[in-house]
């Protein structure tokens, strides 16, 4: 395990003195469906929205988030590869910054996902801005991700 | 043996295999904040005395 940073990033409780400020990772939701660069246009589309999602994070063989996929790009010729129209070099965030802040400057430039890697470029997962607002607004996680396996609030330590 | 896990075979080992889960930072992060049900044991105290607390019939996990 890469450690307690990754074990945050996961969205999984921990114990402690630390005061609760939301991180990032509170809200990554690990699910978002994943891309390979020579995957045909097509396949990635169809997996992605019967996953129930419209956008694809585009790795490579190392789990190196490389792309997005996402709006346009979804109405190029089925027969292209996922390379040839996904965004290269998307920005991305880190599961230990503060999920306010974060939600702050989303809100402030329009941005309704971000993507969540380790310092390294590994997908973590996506940030939503609507679920994140949700959270930071005191809603439980179990309840936001209710039927996301591995999301935030879906693992309770024994006692 | 030693062998690099990820996140959801720690919590698979915890839920059904009953991990010891060992936290070797030092101790003031240990305090701050801990996998929960995690001991604390800093890696400059680890030796055959700190860890013959623990059980030789369960998995034991250090991070």
């Amino acid at each position: 395990m890469l450690g307690l940073a990754d074990w945050r990033a996961g969205g999984l409780p921990t114990q402690g003195t630390a005061p609760l400020v939301q991180r990032v990772s509170d809200a990554t939701r690990p699910d978002v469906p994943t891309c390979d660069v020579d995957e045909l246009l097509g396949e990635a589309r169809r997996r992605t929205y019967d996953a129930g999602w419209d956008e694809c994070i585009v790795i490579d063989c190392d789990g190196i988030v490389v792309g997005r996929l996402r709006n346009q790009a979804w109405e190029a010729d089925d027969a292209g590869s996922v390379e040839e129209v996904m965004e290269s070099g998307p920005t991305t965030v880190r599961p230990d910054g503060l999920l306010q802040r974060l939600v702050d400057r989303m809100s402030k430039r329009d941005t309704k996902l971000v993507v969540v890697t380790t310092p390294q470029g590994n997908l973590i997962g996506v940030v939503v801005r609507e679920e994140a607002d949700r959270l930071l607004t005191g809603e439980p996680a179990e309840q936001i991700w209710r039927d996301c396996e591995g999301c935030p609030g879906q693992w309770v330590p024994k006692t | 043996m030693v062998t690099s896990i990820d996140r959801t075979e720690l919590q698979r080992l915890i839920d059904k295999e009953n991990a010891q889960v060992i936290d070797v930072l030092p101790e003031r992060e240990y305090t701050e904040s801990h996998i929960p049900g995690a001991i604390s044991i800093p890696l400059r105290r680890l030796n055959a005395e700190t860890v013959s607390v623990l059980g030789r019939d369960k998995p034991v996990v250090v991070y």
